[in-house]
């Protein structure tokens, strides 16, 4: 007995077993995310959908594939703001933006870009500098839901002070109240915006590379992986990457786990951002 | 000397309001070689510049750092959650930083850390609710008690507030309530 497995407690069997069936019936691959949030947000999802136990929520998810996009809901839900962590936006337009200059075309991945906070914030950012019209913006998540609402622009008046300010704090030549008309509770941000903007379905977990990047932007994404998961990740990242391309990371992310750090090199540490090594 | 079938796995120290004040007379009082590891959530606003690090760091003899992500959970060292992120424990040790929405307008949240911890620590851990002007943290140390774990609550009466020791208290009567002088001798002794 004492040299057998540890008894794994109930609801972790069951929560294994669930994140297998929605891999296995939908292709949504969350087995390797870290399992504290997954466990957090499989219990609001689990007391929506008045289970008792995450095996009745199996056996909805299994036989009732209309819950599918809501159960998805609860697994991606992210939280951003526009120009959140200011100083890491003033970086870019700072220190990336002299490079990206040089380039006669741009290629801009935003990956997890959930409901499109940091899109719209690098659109605006790089129409201040001049160089939206030779960029291109791929803008990617797994949650269909998540990438109708980015595609939409529209983001709720309340956070437009929070937005506002941290637009000014992040060296914003402009005003952020040219960008949006404000309409019944919602700020509409200019379509124009949009139009070097590709919006598709990606998943660092389970697709392939992604093409000659000159930047990634992957904020608040990685802490929700394991450690396998996210060096899948970084190494997408850096075959996404073209020679001398840059990196970005929340501000409580790092390399220093990956068997790819030796790829990269710091280009802004209090950032986070990093710089490919040319080959 | 607490031998090592009764030496803690962990303990996580929840305070807001007054937390600086509260946590200078706990931590100093742990010794170089402490056994065991700390997790602690402080109430602070979500600008990046912590300085709580700084300056607990200067009166203390454990090392005291803000939380990294999967960041294996070592003894001996405090872990401070970062502004803004939910600080929470993998049931592999390692520590997750997450960005969910607030809970109960609290990120870094109490009882985020507290009910994770709970999870990945079961009987092994000891809870800690300090002064504060709310009431997080009396779900997470409830989770840490039913799961085995033990709840040390400051006196409210010398609290810097009340609400939430009192809170804890009041959801947890098995918690021992004590002042901080009391409570850092207990887990100087628990981890020595």
């Amino acid at each position: 007995m004492t040299d057998d497995l540890p008894v794994a407690k109930t609801d972790d069997i069951e929560i294994r077993l669930l994140l297998e069936a929605i891999f296995r019936k939908y292709h949504y691959d969350f087995r390797n995310y870290a399992i504290a949030s997954i466990k957090r947000r499989l219990v609001q999802a689990r007391d929506h959908f008045r289970c008792a136990t995450f095996s009745q929520l199996q056996d909805k998810a299994l036989h009732d594939p209309a819950i599918l996009r809501e159960l998805l809901g609860f697994l991606t839900v992210q939280v951003s703001e526009m120009f959140r962590d200011p100083s890491y936006f003033k970086a870019i337009r700072e220190k990336v933006v002299p490079h990206l200059r040089t380039y006669p075309s741009l290629k801009i991945w935003v990956a997890g870009c959930s409901s499109g906070e940091e899109v719209y914030s690098l659109a605006i950012l790089l129409r201040e500098e001049g160089l939206e019209e030779k960029a291109m913006i791929y803008a990617t998540d797994i949650n269909p839901e998540a990438l109708r609402k980015a595609e939409a622009g529209i983001f709720s008046t309340d956070r437009i002070q929070q937005f506002t300010q941290n637009h000014r704090l992040s060296g914003g030549k402009s005003s952020l109240s040219d960008y949006y008309t404000a309409d019944y509770g919602g700020a509409q941000f200019d379509k124009t915006l949009r139009s070097r903007v590709l919006f598709s379905d990606h998943s660092l977990v389970t697709d392939a590379v992604f093409g000659e990047m000159h930047l990634i932007s992957c904020r608040n994404v990685l802490i929700y992986f394991d450690r396998d998961l996210q060096d899948r990740a970084i190494g997408l990242f850096r075959d996404s990457l073209g020679r001398k391309g840059f990196l970005g990371l929340g501000s409580k992310e790092s390399l220093r786990f990956s068997k790819h750090s030796d790829a990269f090199a710091d280009f802004s540490r209090d950032e986070r951002l990093y710089q490919k090594l040319g080959a | 000397m607490a031998d090592a079938a009764t030496k803690p796995a962990a303990i996580v120290i929840g305070a807001s309001a007054g937390a600086l004040g509260a946590l200078s007379v706990i931590l100093p009082e742990l010794p170089a070689a402490y056994r065991v590891p700390v997790l602690v959530v402080v109430h602070v606003p979500p600008d990046r510049n912590n300085m709580m690090v700084d300056l607990l760091q200067a009166k203390s003899q454990i090392r005291i750092c803000e939380a990294e992500d999967k960041d294996s959970i070592r003894p001996g060292v405090a872990y401070l959650a970062p502004p803004d992120y939910h600080l929470q424990v993998e049931p592999t040790h390692e520590i997750s930083l997450s960005n969910d929405e607030a809970v109960m307008f609290s990120r870094p949240s109490i009882d985020v850390l507290f009910e994770t911890a709970a999870d990945a620590y079961g009987p092994g851990l000891i809870g800690v609710v300090l002064t504060g002007g709310n009431s997080d943290g009396s779900k997470g140390l409830r989770a840490i008690i039913d799961a085995g774990g033990q709840g040390l609550v400051q006196r409210p009466d010398l609290a810097f507030a009340t609400a939430m020791p009192q809170a804890a208290a009041a959801a947890c009567p098995e918690a021992q309530v004590l002042s901080l002088e009391d409570i850092a001798a207990y887990l100087k002794k628990a981890g020595t």
